[in-house]
């Protein structure tokens, strides 16, 4: 019905932190700035891979939900929202379905950025190896 | 369907990252998080229409199977789109820039 909201809502949030940590990634400039050959990944770039995922997921559903005629282009825009019945089932929706999409993306983002951590490191342990020889 | 489609779409554009590096110049890679962003949400809602309607949710009615194979390509050609515009506007290779400034300068 409107599930879609939930990682959408996400996706501003995590846009808005991802420009904070960029600019502070940019004033610490001489500090953060790695050359690439040591392999580290900022942290705002690996936030921006949560971002596409909730943004391009949570277009898509709402291009679903176009389809399904749940989402109008005139007030109230979501055809639930209508009736105070279906309002409640949105709700519902949203709180279960919603949610647990937002967490389910927010895990594999966490697994993703846990297996990059662990490449990263890797990599310099390589590298230290290499040099100690 | 729609989420098996999607799945589909997100396997292919990630081995396509993975093998080429032209491809993820190209930013294959953010059309690969598209999909597997709608992927996981679409898997979240199959958890809940399989917790509600059992194994009936793996016999869909023909129509309805049809419906959602068109909604999930319908799915797949949105988020190409979206990539398109994307690689349009950050035009990693300047294509589009030297289009726009050989036509300016009259050499394209």
């Amino acid at each position: 019905m409107a599930c879609f909201i939930v990682p959408a809502t996400e996706a501003i949030v995590t846009s808005v932190v991802e420009k904070v940590v960029k600019k502070q990634e940019a004033d610490r400039s001489e500090e953060v700035k790695i050359p690439e050959s040591e392999g580290r990944i900022p942290f705002s770039v690996k936030l921006g891979w949560l971002n596409k995922m909730l943004w391009g997921g949570s277009a898509l559903l709402a291009f679903e939900h176009v389809w399904h005629g749940e989402v109008v282009p005139y007030f109230p825009f979501l055809t639930a929202a209508a009736t105070a019945e279906g309002a409640r089932t949105m709700l519902h929706e949203m709180a279960t379905t919603g949610t647990t999409m937002a967490v389910l993306v927010s895990l594999f983002w966490g697994a993703l950025v846990a297996a990059s951590n662990m490449i990263e490191s890797r990599s310099k342990a390589e590298k230290q190896e290499t040099v100690h020889k | 369907m729609t989420l098996l489609i999607t799945v589909i779409a997100a396997l292919v554009t990630s081995v396509i990252w993975y093998t080429s590096s032209h491809a993820r110049k190209m930013q294959v890679g953010t059309l690969a998080l598209f999909y597997w962003g709608a992927s996981l949400m679409w898997t979240a809602d199959a958890i809940f229409e399989y917790a509600e309607d059992g194994a009936e949710f793996f016999m869909p009615a023909g129509v309805d199977m049809l419906n959602d194979a068109f909604l999930g390509l319908s799915a797949v050609a949105l988020g190409l789109i979206i990539w398109l515009i994307i690689l349009l506007v950050k035009d990693p290779d300047h294509v589009v820039r030297e289009a726009l400034l050989g036509r300016v300068t009259g050499k394209a």
